[in-house]
């Protein structure tokens, strides 16, 4: 469906994304996560036809962005990381003057219209303001635009950020839904419970680069135990810890304001530092997950 | 509380940003009226001087009141920009102050209350109407146009009738939810008024009706007492009935506009 | 491609005018007012201040005053209009509402776009024309049967000034840039031959009010009107397809660099 050697995008002198290869397949659900700045939307960017790539190729449904954006264009969705809602326009206009852009007949963008606000569970607000619309609304609303071309690849840059969590995991349910009707999905995003709850297969992107690919499980099972320990101390003493510890289990990170070990087993690790004298402020024992992948391979946290 | 008077520190915040953009604006404030008395006063009132001039028994001394061209219009350009100017900046900055930046909520969580708000909003307004007054009034000089010293007193005249649309329009402004009725209103009673209340001929020369409603209208007696002062017949009994009617106006407006704001802002 | 740009396809653009459509149908009294200024202008000019101007010459034709004015309005109105339009209006599109990065996520692409918006100043210019034509009419100031070209001439100076408002928007930073707009247009609106003959002017200020592309526009409608028709006017409308056409090339490059960087 998409498919990306050596994409670069160069804007002046900073480079946002520095030749990345990836490859995307028909019906599954693909993920870009990595921080803010890694060069997520800009990629989004390039296989959305919005902004030309610098350097590299990149085929889009078999097509060239560079020679036939508008085809491509066509059966592609785009939700865009900030809303790009029309607010001179209503909820129920926003689709309809959105699908026309389509080229598509007033009649079939009437009836899909209706059928996505029903979708996006907006059919009471079709005469509203879009500025009258909450955060989750208008995500839902820009989800469903995306869809009045019956795309069959649709591309989510951050779908939920800034939603509030009955917000989130109702836009989840709809993209699941899609999923199961064969749309492909592109999705980026911080929140690695997003990554591992929707994607079947993702990258994890740092400063312009890819430093990790594969399904959630595996990436987790490849960089990291299968249990982790959070210390926390009072006072400082998280490198001293760290240096006791070191050796005794598998791995072990002193972050700003805590200390992970990994390991195969959380409570023998909590038993250990307990062994040594420490009296932590809280600890935690919880299953190795894609934030602990992204520490991993880039040395610092997703969300700082 | 002590320090300075709350409604002060709104006018400070506007003014603040006026710092930002007051070179743009203090050039357009002189640059219009040149413009304006160059095209209307010297150009156009070439031909208007020429043709009075040259029909029997000369009716061009009384038509414009004994005067040139551009003496009548310069007044009545005078009022009519500061009629203009106050419409905007009552209309476009108070939605933007309302929805889009939402300053008034930001001052309202501060000690300002919305009296306060609505006052330094009307204050600075009448400062921009004074410096336009002040430098069309320069440039009228410039050109001619002011036969009397009582002419300064047209300085005043320009703020009380800018200001005489402007607490009206502030009031109506604070209920909107768009800008549609803003244009509506530019196109249906602010360009009338500019053509149509003395400003460009007198207005003897509109039909009967017509004539009593232009004489119903706030730009007209704004438009004659600015003229009363540039050429020096300030002191009548009409002038105060002028000012008495804008003044009335003005406080009309204020009181609309504290009600209006106080719905909107306490919301 | 032409000069490194992708050509516009009308058939997409037709539906960036679609949408200004929907937007005006819930705001029709913008679109209804909207040709009421000129109209004002023309009243003001026929009631009160024709009797202090008296009559006018031009092209050896001596003119009532209004009858002088009024294809003057009928040209400066299409500017004003199309100004309008491609600068206010299409700053708040670009840089506050952001339209069309949303609409850039459709097969329409910046060149659509441009075609799309300027095609919407030119439509709306050219019905409130016919509407002021209809009027001037009326009033029995269209004496030649040339003054029904007076729409497409003015649909031509709202083409030109259409472009080149959103070739100048697309480089505002700010709302105070949008003043000098002001600056260009008032004088552009007082100076061209509008309000009285070019003869008014000493030698060289003549030549370059000639120079002004109002000035074109304002002599293609006067001459329409009256049905002073010559080979001469066909420079006049040719100035005003060059500089839209200029300025649409520099419009589809600087909304490429803006928009799709």
């Amino acid at each position: 469906m998409v498919s990306a050697r050596g994409l670069t995008k160069r804007f002046g002198s900073s480079e946002a994304v520095a030749g990345i290869d990836f490859s995307i397949r028909r019906g599954e659900v693909f993920g870009f996560l990595g921080p803010n700045g890694a060069g997520k939307t800009s990629t989004m960017r390039m296989i959305a036809c919005m902004s030309p790539a610098s350097e590299g190729t990149l085929r889009v449904r078999g097509l060239d962005p560079s020679r036939d954006g508008p085809t491509i264009r066509a059966g592609l969705g785009v939700v865009p990381q900030q809303d790009t809602l029309d607010m001179e326009l209503t909820v129920l206009d926003n689709l309809l003057v959105y699908g026309r852009y389509f080229d598509l007949s007033r009649r079939v963008v009437r009836e899909r219209a209706e059928r996505l606000l029903d979708f996006a569970q907006l059919s009471e607000r079709a005469g509203s303001r879009v500025d009258d619309l909450s955060g989750g609304m208008r995500r839902r609303l820009t989800i469903a635009r995306a869809l009045i071309s019956s795309p069959e690849l649709v591309i989510l840059d951050e779908p939920t950020t800034g939603l509030d969590p009955q917000a989130r995991h109702l836009v989840w349910e709809r993209l699941y839904r899609l999923r199961q009707e064969g749309v492909t999905l592109i999705v980026t995003t911080h929140y690695m419970d997003e990554a591992e709850q929707l994607c079947d297969r993702l990258v994890v992107m740092d400063k312009g680069t890819i430093v990790g690919e594969g399904s959630p499980r595996e990436l987790v099972d490849k960089h990291v135990s299968r249990e982790v320990l959070e210390v926390r101390l009072g006072e400082g003493g998280h490198e001293r810890l760290a240096g006791d510890v070191r050796g005794r289990v598998e791995r072990v990170e002193v972050l700003a304001d805590r200390v992970c070990c990994y390991g195969d087993n959380g409570d023998e690790m909590l038993a250990l530092v307990h062994g040594l004298g420490y009296q932590p402020e809280n600890t935690l024992v919880r299953r190795g997950s894609l934030e602990d992948v992204f520490l991993r391979l880039t040395g610092r946290s997703l969300v700082e | 509380m002590m320090g300075r008077p709350l409604w002060v520190r709104a006018l400070g915040s506007w003014g603040f940003r006026y710092r930002r953009t007051w070179r743009g604006s203090v050039a357009t404030s002189f640059a219009f009226p040149v413009l304006y008395l160059a095209a209307l006063g010297v150009g156009l009132g070439g031909l208007v001087n020429r043709h009075l001039a040259s029909q029997p028994g000369r009716p061009g001394l009384t038509a414009l009141g004994g005067v040139t061209y551009l003496v009548f219009v310069a007044p009545g350009v005078l009022v009519g920009s500061a009629m203009q100017i106050a419409t905007s900046e009552s209309t476009f900055p108070v939605m933007g102050a309302i929805k889009w930046q939402r300053l008034y909520e930001a001052m309202l969580a501060t000690p300002l209350r919305t009296g306060d708000v609505l006052a330094g909003h009307l204050c600075y307004i009448a400062s921009r109407l004074a410096l336009a007054s002040g430098a069309f009034l320069a440039v009228a000089a410039a050109f001619g146009a002011v036969h009397s010293p009582e002419a300064v007193v047209a300085l005043p005249v320009g703020i009380l009738t800018g200001m005489a649309f402007s607490t009206p329009m502030v009031a109506y402004a604070a209920t909107q939810e768009t800008i549609v009725g803003f244009s509506v209103v530019e196109r249906l009673v602010i360009v009338p008024l500019f053509l149509f209340s003395g400003s460009f001929f007198p207005i003897a020369q509109l039909p009967g009706a017509l004539q009593l409603v232009a004489e119903l209208t706030p730009l007209y007696h704004g438009v004659a007492l600015a003229r009363a002062c540039m050429l020096g017949h300030l002191v009548t009994l009409s002038s105060l009935g002028h000012a008495g009617y804008l003044l009335a106006l003005v406080a009309v407006g204020a009181w609309a506009a504290s009600r209006t704001y106080r719905a909107r802002l306490a919301s | 491609m032409v000069l490194g740009l992708a050509l516009p396809s009308p058939r997409r653009a037709r539906h960036v005018l679609g949408r200004n459509l929907v937007i005006y149908r819930r705001a029709w009294p913008l679109l209804a007012t909207g040709v009421l200024e000129p109209l004002f202008y023309l009243l003001s000019i026929g009631l009160g201040l024709g009797h202090l101007v008296g009559r006018v010459d031009f092209a050896g034709h001596e003119l009532a005053y209004k009858q002088f004015v009024a294809p003057a309005l009928l040209a400066a109105a299409a500017m004003n209009g199309a100004i309008l339009d491609t600068t206010y209006n299409l700053y708040y599109k670009l840089k506050i509402a952001k339209t069309y990065e949303g609409v850039l996520a459709t097969p329409l692409s910046t060149a659509d776009v441009a075609l799309g918006e300027i095609g919407w100043a030119v439509a709306r210019g050219a019905a409130y024309s016919a509407t002021f034509l209809g009027v001037m009419a009326a009033l029995g100031l269209v004496p030649s049967p040339w003054g029904l070209c007076c729409v497409p001439a003015a649909a031509l100076v709202a083409y030109a000034f259409a472009a080149t408002g959103m070739a100048a928007t697309s480089y505002m930073r700010s709302w105070q840039d949008l003043d000098i707009v002001a600056l260009a247009l008032v004088p552009m609106f007082l100076f061209s031959a509008t309000f009285y003959p070019l003869t008014a002017y000493v030698g060289w200020l003549a030549v370059v009010v000639q120079c002004t592309p109002l000035y074109q526009g304002v002599l293609l409608a006067r001459s329409l009107d009256i049905g002073t028709v010559g080979w001469s006017l066909a420079l006049n409308a040719a100035y005003l397809v060059v500089m839209g056409l200029a300025a649409m090339v520099i419009t589809g490059r600087r909304l490429e660099r803006l928009l799709a960087a």
